[in-house]
């Protein structure tokens, strides 16, 4: 009897209850859907399809520089993109906080196509912006161009098809981030004294900077792994060439799982490495209550 | 506050036609693949040169899409349904207690939506194939459940949060048990976040391209994925017929976004944004 | 409801990690009995009260009710009754799901459930908002429907945490004597908890003064209000003057300590020796205007209704606060005197 209370006792210290169960059936689905097929990917890169030793899928990858330089390929559309969307919101979103008629209508319309997609804003954007679309006509008929430019199934096709489904999506982001600032916090300084200019530079991005970082975070994520555009408005083989691709051609046109898997972790190990500097940068950011409603 | 947005700075006029300017091409892009699907011939000239609804006859046929369609919604409507059962009883603990480990349970959970889809797509897809699920609906069903279950997770957790625990305490000192706290009480005051991360997880499904493209067979594909195909496949069918398609795939999502506006608002649509409180 | 005769906590605890909010509690509790959890903000009644009702698992001792053991019972078997301090209403039941929910919970006949509800809406005067949802009901209306939910179960024990702090202050009176009324005329056995000291003196059979997560004194409610057990309980019922002093000398339980010039003697509460510091109490009301002794001059006068609350300082500088019906203004020259007997010396 004892025994068992004093058991109970501990258990309860820590928190632990019966209630604890309700986890179970998420957590089976984790590990068998998420942990395990990652741990099964890690491992089934180290068993290179072809023998060699353990690196070989990696030695691989890095060796061969059409497949090297789809992390900088990647990277270099993934990142000014999520730079782009996040940096744009901001001006937006502060200029559009607070009510104003029309706002739940310009959210939604801007909802529009992240739940589009991407697969369908390339199918538009070669419509819209293929050399005899309606992009190019406008600009040739106001004679600002002599020919057409080309914009799609190369690199600024996937770029523009990033920045349509990233842009709505870090200026929403941003948005709620900016609802959660007090804004008496504003008018509180500009009784102290403060312009427009310094109550935006000391109070309003300060609160709003590590909300700013998982925005680009999360806009970085999505870019990342961009993978329909670049095969359908990009340049697939060449200049969009990104790593994604790279992992679906090893996968399902080599057959080649275990290289697939390795180039899958490489991704994933690149992404965390952004990952990783940006959530640095931000921890040494104020990220407490930011006085709002949140 | 408003005639600041009104007051016409040179800032703001800038602001604002940079807005007008992302909004008038969304609706060229999106204009011309309607216009393009019911137009019959369109070269090099500003509208088609006349005007026919054939090509969503063609599409409809030439794609089979009548199977899409339901696999579509089979799937979403699975995928919905399993979600929420694993997903709400997790939101419910992880916002109720604390427990050890509750930290690296949660980053757990989390992890599968701060990855991109591919990166962990392709190993569950090869373990998918490996116990013989991928290549079937089942398969669609449950890689698309990987993100699905920790989205309502997130979404549910400060649903439950709004709740007063005194309240289930008061329940339960009325003589109700687990499974009567759960049916009685949360359930009922659940039920705008059991519609909204339903909603939300359905809008999400649809429109998932890589995970149900790295699992799907030939008789599991959804809307998106037959969409893709039937694009990088272009010069084969007529461009007109997948801009068909594409219409018909933009007014599913249209009405599915109608209907969840109805019950979330935009932003959830996106992220669910909750800075966790630092300990 | 499987009635008790008696209920016994024996070394009960809660600790959260590092915290104890909670250390040995010690408390046996009669059928009948009407006893209050008395002590300031965050000293422990909530999770005293929580562990009792098993909402919240103890981390040490145990609770018996006559020989049988319940801390490990699960809240809904324990079938003891509940009042919250936010009344903790279901907002989507109407006032008459909210009160027939316990009974639906034990299965009870449909025709008994509406007896037993219908009779317990009108024990509490709720006939004509018994459709209505928690939402639509005043503070006091809703206090009303928490007290008939707990009630109508019939339940060995009622557990109340703060139910009338709410309530505005008028409201408050009425609900007193109603909630006594109640537990008189059903029978109860009720645990009430407070931190305000005359809601719990004006309601208990027996009071528990707590601090600190720990007992500090259980008795009647003359016995904490004349005689604290320390200085921290005097504090708290009341004794506004709290004097740090050095003891001049003691005789038996007789103390005298200096103070402004003179002495003053008092009764010792434990164990005081001459030279000791110790903290003498006394309440503003036993120090009297115009008695002998202590003199100083008078800084701020609240006006409260009958009386006046008045700030002295003392001689050397010591303020004080007396209740007076007499008239005083500021800047007046006052002397002062302790009722005999009023004054109690604790060891510090
Ligand atoms: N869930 C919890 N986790 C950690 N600490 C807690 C928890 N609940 C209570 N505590 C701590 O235990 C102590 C006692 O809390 P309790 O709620 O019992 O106080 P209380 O006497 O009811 O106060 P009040 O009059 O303000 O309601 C407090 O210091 C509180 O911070
Ligand atoms: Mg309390």
């Amino acid at each position: 009897m004892t025994a068992t209370a004093s058991w109970h006792h501990r258990l309860a210290e820590r928190g632990v209850d019966r209630r604890l169960w309700l986890l179970l059936p998420a957590t089976i689905f984790v590990l068998l859907l998420f942990v395990y097929p990652f741990l099964y990917g890690l491992s089934l890169s180290f068993q290179p399809l072809n023998g060699g030793g353990l690196l070989a899928n990696y030695e691989k990858f890095f060796g061969d520089a059409y497949q090297r330089d789809t992390i900088v390929t990647t990277l270099k559309i993934a990142l000014p993109a999520a730079l782009l969307n996040v940096l744009a919101a901001v001006p937006i979103a502060f200029r559009m906080r607070g009510r104003f008629r029309g706002k739940r209508l310009l959210t939604t319309l801007l909802v529009v196509p992240i739940t589009l997609g991407t697969v369908l804003t390339a199918q538009g954007l070669l419509n819209y912006l293929g050399p005899t679309g309606w992009f190019n006509r406008v600009l040739l008929s106001l004679h600002l161009i002599e020919d057409p430019v080309r914009l799609t199934n190369n690199y600024w096709g996937v770029f523009f098809s990033l920045v349509i489904t990233g842009f709505p999506f870090a200026f929403l982001l941003v948005l709620s981030y900016l609802s959660g600032i007090d804004p008496t916090l504003e008018r509180a300084a500009a009784t102290l004294g403060a312009s427009r200019a310094q109550r935006f530079r000391r109070i309003t991005l300060p609160l709003l900077a590590p909300g700013l970082a998982t925005t680009f975070l999360l806009t970085f994520v999505l870019a990342f792994s961009v993978f329909p555009s670049a095969v359908l408005v990009g340049n697939p083989a060449g200049s969009t060439r990104v790593i994604s691709l790279a992992a679906y051609q090893a996968a399902y046109e080599q057959y080649d799982y275990a290289y697939a898997s390795a180039i899958a972790m490489i991704m994933g190990a690149v992404e965390l490495v952004v990952v990783v500097i940006v959530l640095l940068w931000r921890s040494r950011l104020y990220t407490g209550s930011t006085g709002g409603k949140g | 506050m408003s005639n600041r947005s009104i007051r016409a700075t040179p800032t703001a006029w800038f602001i604002w036609a940079a807005v007008v300017f992302f909004f008038v091409n969304l609706a060229g892009v999106v204009g011309s693949v309607l216009v393009s699907s019911f137009g019959q011939k369109w070269f090099d000239t500003w509208v088609p040169s006349g005007f026919t609804t054939q090509w969503y006859g063609d599409a409809w046929r030439e794609f089979g899409l009548l199977q899409v369609i339901s696999v579509t919604l089979l799937a979403s409507g699975l995928v919905v349904a399993l979600s929420v059962l694993v997903g709400a009883p997790a939101a419910y603990v992880l916002a109720r207690q604390n427990f050890p480990g509750k930290r690296l349970v949660y980053l757990t959970f989390l992890l599968p939506i701060l990855m991109p889809p591919i990166t962990y797509g392709i190993p569950l897809a090869t373990v998918l194939y490996k116990f013989g699920f991928a290549g079937h609906l089942s398969g669609v069903v449950l890689a698309n459940l990987v993100p699905s279950v920790p989205f309502v997770i997130l979404t549910m957790t400060p649903f439950i949060e709004q709740v007063d625990p005194r309240i289930e305490s008061a329940a339960r000192m009325l003589g109700a048990n687990t499974r009567a706290v759960f049916l009685k009480i949360l359930a009922p005051l659940l039920v705008p976040g059991l519609l909204a991360s339903a909603i939300l997880v359905l809008v999400r499904t649809v429109g998932m391209f890589e995970l149900t493209f790295l699992t799907a067979g030939p008789d599991s594909q959804t809307l998106v994925v037959a969409l893709y195909y039937s694009m990088s496949a272009a010069g084969i069918r007529a461009q007109q017929s997948v801009d068909a398609m594409a219409v018909m795939y933009t007014a599913m999502m249209l009405v599915l976004l109608v209907v969840a506006l109805r019950f979330v608002n935009p932003t959830q649509l996106v992220a669910r944004v909750k800075e966790e409180p630092p300990e | 409801m499987r009635q008790f005769d008696r209920l016994r906590l024996e070394g009960v605890g809660r600790r959260f990690g590092a915290a104890d909010a909670l250390i040995g509690l010690d408390l046996s509790i009669e059928r009948g009995e009407f006893i209050a959890l008395l002590g300031p903000s965050g000293c422990g009644k909530s999770t005293a009260l929580n562990c009792l009702a098993g909402l919240l698992p103890l981390t040490a001792g145990a609770i018996w009710q006559d020989d049988r053991r319940i801390d490990t019972l699960p809240p809904e078997r324990r079938g003891f009754g509940m009042v919250f301090q936010n009344y903790a209403l279901f907002p989507h039941l109407t006032v008459r799901d909210n009160i027939a929910f316990g009974l639906r919970m034990r299965r009870l006949p449909k025709d008994e459930v509406r007896r037993r509800t219908a009779a317990a809406i009108e024990m509490v005067r709720l006939d004509e908002h018994a459709s209505k949802l928690p939402g639509q009901l005043s503070g006091g209306q809703q206090q009303r429907v928490a007290i008939a939910r707990a009630t109508v179960l019939e339940p060995s024990l009622v557990l109340m945490d703060e139910p009338l702090s709410n309530l505005d202050a008028k409201l408050r009176l009425e609900m007193r004597t109603e909630i006594r009324r109640l537990h008189q005329s059903l029978g109860l056995t009720t645990v009430y908890v407070t931190h305000d000291q005359e809601e719990a003196l004006s309601m208990a059979d027996r009071l528990v003064v707590m601090r600190a997560g720990r007992v500090q004194q259980i008795g009647t409610p003359e016995e904490v209000h004349t005689k604290p057990s320390t200085w921290h309980v005097a504090d708290f019922m009341g004794y506004r003057n709290l004097l740090t002093l050095k003891a001049d000398s003691v005789t038996g339980s007789q103390v005298t300590v200096p103070l402004a010039g003179t002495t003053l003697t008092g009764t010792a509460q434990g164990v005081v020796a001459a030279g000791d510091e110790v903290v003498a109490a006394v309440r503003p009301e036993d120090l009297k205007l115009g008695g002998e002794g202590l003199k100083g001059l008078v800084e701020v006068v609240e006006y409260q209704g009958r009386e006046h609350a008045v700030e002295v300082v003392l001689d050397d500088g010591t303020r004080v606060h007396v209740r007076t019906e007499q008239r005083v203004d500021p800047g007046a020259q006052v002397a002062l005197g302790v009722s005999p007997g009023r004054l109690l010396v604790y060891p510090s």
